[in-house]
């Protein structure tokens, strides 16, 4: 007996101090952060916030935005900084969580940034938006589309430190449905999205405003969770309806099974949907086959011959071995953005920054050319693409 | 009808996956009333092994399943040793947390090591057929998931009715101290027993993986809560219970999701799970005196 | 007559230690002292207490393992906004609706799932508590996906330590009456209590409704302290946060509950920036204590009244000797 309570406390001693080193070597890790941190200062660098969704449910967005983000910054800082003085990235990762994104904007400020880049999706921009706006310190947002996000809708009243670097819901769901009808030429359609999340319901919503306005009839509404992968049931029930259209707002990782699922049960129609759908995954998962036929709406193209864009490609496609989505382009775009305001304002403070921001006219980014609005929407083109033989072709 | 007809063979195949996740789950609930929570978890890491046997090691498809299985089994004997065994006699509760905390271990280990990007499985592993019948659409890979789901299954139903071990496995599950007075060696049919569960979560996983295409660390989550009740449904502890029972859930499942919404879909599974525990505890199949592995 | 001056100095002392730590922490937060980074981890840490004391009434005291508190903390979180954002309501309301509604969720879902054993009882809470998520998620009046945001702060910190302090009283209280005795005879032997004439039915019930009151209150606290609330905040994951924290601080010891909530939220803190390792420390946590102390760190109850007079008051009672 007391032979067995000795090899169990060893046990527990051995896995307590395995727990320890974890949390040793994290917190180690953090202080030498920190102390690289210090010797910047020393440096006069400028600070950038990188809020980004690094872990959690949509890790992947925050990923790829953070690399295209800090690919951003090395350029910037080869090509010899900003007003003489280097970006200086600090990445925090906020979980994927709107209160989390909160703490990680508050610990930003307490470190000294200028501005911040991130987060990705709506929900944590607006757990991050009052700790900016409190500090007055710019927020660039790379990828959230809800149109509520720049403008408070309820006191009518434009976030002054929020800005974004993508097009909203409804400009999407709008350009859709207008490529369906005047396009495609179809006269019906089904949707068939995500209801799990606010950006692929308000494509959706749009999408059938317009294409109802514009008298096309929406024979089925039918929706999915996201994380499923069976996707039958529905689409059994929407091929007895005979659409000439189905419209899929949401993500790769659910809408390459469902396109798939859908040609294995013989709907041939075209298929439509969002940037969501932008990831090389989507031809992985769903066969070049299943793929033909199908559009969707996207920030830009990685096959555009655009020199900028193939130097950007070729660049992420080096560091990181897979090719750049809307996420790392949009978040690359958001820090040059940042770098041309703050050497338009010929200073690096938040408020005159933000200034700048709000002024930008004819700005090149690559995705597209862009002027920011008075509600802090960037005005630019929505480019439509469609997948032949698993390429990417510009509609 | 024909929409009818088509939903059902949706509603097979995807029974088929969580019929053999629902077995493992019985057959260790059966052994040592454990709800073995990490269950799926093991099935991801089943699916995970596959993936890189089929894309490092360039293995075909049949070699992949078997090491997926084998080390799955490996696997879930190394957990049952570690973290189970030492509770085998505190309280129930205390059993579920651990298997929580294991199954909270083996999905952040893998998300931590590689990352939450989804993997794809490969398509020329197993290139898809499809067949038209009287307008039905069936592919391969569904004849292939419900044949060898149905093919493991008697495999299983041999090896407990029919073999000494499995006799033994009967025996312990009855009840563990009188066969160990009969000079049954409890440890090992428990292990054994967690080695045939993982390594059928395994095949499980790899089927999801050929059949859906992608793979991600935290997929065994889900798969594994319905496979649960799915067990629960046919009587927990009893083979061909878990069978019918997750063929029943993946056609209730279809059915809810192609004539309602996906949105109640999973409500459906767990409002099953607490009528069935409310009106027949034991589960369709399930005699208060029948036999358990 | 000595006894009772003596508890009388015991919750003077008690008041006195309250009110200092509160006028510290005050103190400091005026002061700007404090900054806003530590302000949000305070709040954190003061409605993760409110969570975990509250589910250990259920898991700890009671012994039915519950899997599903997020679901009742997003429920207050919900009704609470509703009250106050969408229908202008004071924020009092708003906390009483949303504990209020979170405490009848407990009983429409305990009645029906308090029936089942042990670890099924715990698979069924955790699927109502995904359910709820669910459903909140496909209500478009509260914003669906998206939730509600615009959110006013109101959760300061008098309101969260008031909170903090009545949930713990509340809770302590009820397990010393014959309430909680009641509660405890069904964890520790359920057909035994039942023999002896307790309605065990009806104390389960009552455990996991005033278990989902108080996570309706820590629901309110958070929205007004986040300004925007989702449902997909509140999955299972969450409920097995709260889970860890209780696990580890002692099924059935409130100071534990206390004690490791704090600790769990500094924890947090320290590894923001390594959420895949939280994680797994978490799941470390769950299985070694588990194997080598499956009543918690602070151990089982008899100890946690002892040491629970201990530390409250600051020295040592006599009969913790005993």
């Amino acid at each position: 007996m007391s032979k067995k309570g000795f090899s169990k406390k060893v046990a527990l001693l051995v896995l307590a101090v395995f727990m320890l080193a974890i949390v040793a070597g994290c917190g180690g890790d953090k202080a030498s952060d920190k102390a690289s941190d210090g010797d910047n200062k020393v440096g006069d660098t400028i600070k950038v916030g990188i809020n980004c969704e690094l872990s959690g449910a949509v890790a992947s967005y925050g990923d790829n935005a953070r690399n295209g983000a800090l690919i951003a910054i090395e350029e910037i800082n080869k090509a010899g900084g900003v007003l003489g003085k280097q970006l200086e990235p600090l990445v925090r990762d906020n979980q994927s969580k709107t209160d989390e994104a909160m703490n990680v904007s508050a610990a930003l400020v307490d470190e000294g940034m200028v501005a911040q880049i991130g987060p990705l999706t709506s929900g944590a921009v607006a757990g991050s938006t009052p700790v900016m706006m409190e500090n007055q310190i710019p927020l660039i947002a790379p990828a959230a589309t809800a149109n509520n996000v720049t403008v408070d809708e309820k006191a009518d009243k434009v976030r002054d430190y929020i800005f974004r670097m993508c097009y909203r819901d409804s400009d999407q769901g709008q350009r859709m449905a207008d490529f369906a009808i005047d396009t495609l030429k179809v006269k019906n359609a089904a949707i068939f999205g995500s209801t799990s999340d606010d950006y692929a319901k308000g494509l959706a919503k749009y999408f059938q405003e317009e294409f109802e306005s514009k008298g096309g009839t929406i024979v089925a509404v039918e929706g999915f969770m996201n994380g499923d992968k069976e996707f039958r049931g529905p689409l059994t029930k929407i091929r007895g309806k005979n659409p000439e259209f189905i419209y899929v707002p949401g993500y790769y990782t659910e809408v390459s099974v469902l396109i798939k699922q859908a040609r294995d049960l013989g709907l041939s129609v075209p298929i439509g949907g969002g940037d969501g759908w932008d990831s090389p995954d989507m031809v992985k998962v769903a066969g070049a086959e299943a793929l033909n036929n199908t559009y969707f709406t996207n920030h830009y193209s990685v096959e555009d011959p655009d020199p900028a864009i193939q130097s950007f490609v070729e660049a992420y496609q080096a560091k990181h071995k897979k090719a750049p989505d809307s996420f790392a382009a949009l978040g690359y775009d958001s820090v040059k953005l940042l770098a041309d305001a703050i050497t338009r304002a010929d200073s690096a403070d938040p408020v005159k920054i933000k200034e700048a921001l709000e002024k930008t006219q004819d700005f090149t980014g690559i995705t597209g050319k862009m002027s920011i609005d008075e509600q802090h929407n960037p005005v630019k083109n929505i480019v439509v693409i469609e997948y032949k033989d698993g390429k990417l072709v510009s509609r | 009808m024909l929409e009818f007809m088509q939903q059902l063979v949706n509603g097979l195949s995807l029974g088929a996956i969580y019929a053999l996740i629902a077995l493992g789950y019985t057959m260790v609930y059966g052994i040592i009333m454990l709800i073995n929570f990490a269950h799926g978890d093991i099935m991801m890491v089943g699916a995970y092994v596959g993936f890189f046997s089929i894309s490092i090691l360039g293995s075909n498809i049949v070699v992949a399943m078997i090491f997926a299985m084998v080390s799955c089994a490996l696997l879930g004997v190394v957990i049952e040793k570690v973290a189970y065994k030492p509770l085998r006699n505190s309280t129930r509760i205390a059993a579920l947390i651990t298997a929580i905390g294991v199954s909270l271990f083996l999905e952040y280990i893998t998300l931590y090591f590689l990352t939450a990007q989804q993997r794809v499985y490969p398509d020329s592993a197993f290139p898809l057929h499809k067949y038209e019948v009287l307008g039905l659409v069936i592919s391969n890979k569904d004849i292939f998931i419900i044949v060898s789901a149905v093919i493991l299954m008697i495999i299983l139903q041999y090896i407990i009715k029919r073999t000494k071990t499995g006799k033994a496995m009967r025996a312990v599950s009855l009840d563990r101290e009188a066969a160990m007075l009969m000079g049954i060696s409890v440890d090992r049919i428990v292990s054994v027993t967690f080695a045939i569960g993982s390594a059928l979560a395994a095949a499980a996983g790899v089927m999801i993986g050929l059949y859906y295409n992608a793979i991600n660390p935290l997929m065994g989550i889900i798969p594994g809560l319905k496979a649960f009740v799915a067990a629960v449904l046919g009587g927990i502890g009893l083979i061909p219970g878990a069978m019918v029972g997750g063929f029943l859930m993946g056609v209730l499942e279809t059915l809810v999701s192609g004539y309602g919404s996906s949105m109640y879909r999973d409500a459906v599974a767990f409002g099953v799970l607490i009528l069935i525990l409310l009106i027949k505890p034991t589960g369709l199949f399930g005699k208060n005196t029948g036999e358990k592995v | 007559m000595e006894d009772k001056r003596r508890r009388w100095g015991k919750f003077l002392l008690e008041v006195i230690v309250l009110a200092a730590l509160f006028t510290v922490v005050q103190y400091l937060i005026a002061t700007g002292l404090l900054n806003r980074y530590y302000q949000i981890n305070l709040t954190l840490m003061g409605i993760n207490i409110i969570l975990a004391v509250s589910l250990n009434l259920i898991n700890g005291f009671t012994g039915q393992l519950s899997l599903g508190h997020a679901g009742f903390m997003a429920i207050g979180a919900f009704a609470s906004v509703i009250m106050t954002t969408l229908l202008g309501y004071p924020f009092m309301i708003g906390i009483l609706a949303g504990m209020l509604a979170a405490a009848v969720a407990g009983f429409i879902i305990g009645v029906p799932t308090l029936r089942l054993k042990g670890d099924y009882l715990a698979i069924a809470t955790l699927g109502f508590g995904e359910i709820i998520r669910v459903v909140l998620q496909n209500i478009d009046y509260i914003g669906g996906p998206a939730g509600i945001s615009g959110i006013s702060k109101m959760t300061t910190w008098p309101v969260l330590f008031i909170a903090t302090v009545i949930t713990i009283v509340v809770i302590v209280n009820m397990i010393n009456s014959s309430y909680g005795r009641a509660i405890i005879s069904v964890r520790e032997d359920e057909i035994a209590a039942e023999i002896m004439g307790v309605n065990t039915t009806k104390y389960k019930v009552l455990a996991f409704v005033v278990g989902a009151g108080f996570a309706g209150l820590a629901g309110a606290l958070y929205a007004h302290y986040f300004y925007i609330i989702k449902p997909e905040t509140f999955n299972f994951l969450k409920s097995f946060d709260i889970l860890v924290m209780v696990v580890l601080g002692g099924l059935g010891s409130t100071t534990g509950a206390v004690i490791a909530a704090a600790f769990i939220t500094a924890l947090n803190v320290v590894l923001q920036e390594y959420a895949a390792v939280r994680m797994i420390i978490y799941a470390l946590i769950l299985i070694i204590v588990m194997i080598y102390r499956p009543q918690g760190l602070l151990g089982n109850k008899e100890l946690t009244r002892r040491s629970f007079d201990k530390i409250w008051s600051g020295r040592h009672v006599s009969s913790a000797n005993k």
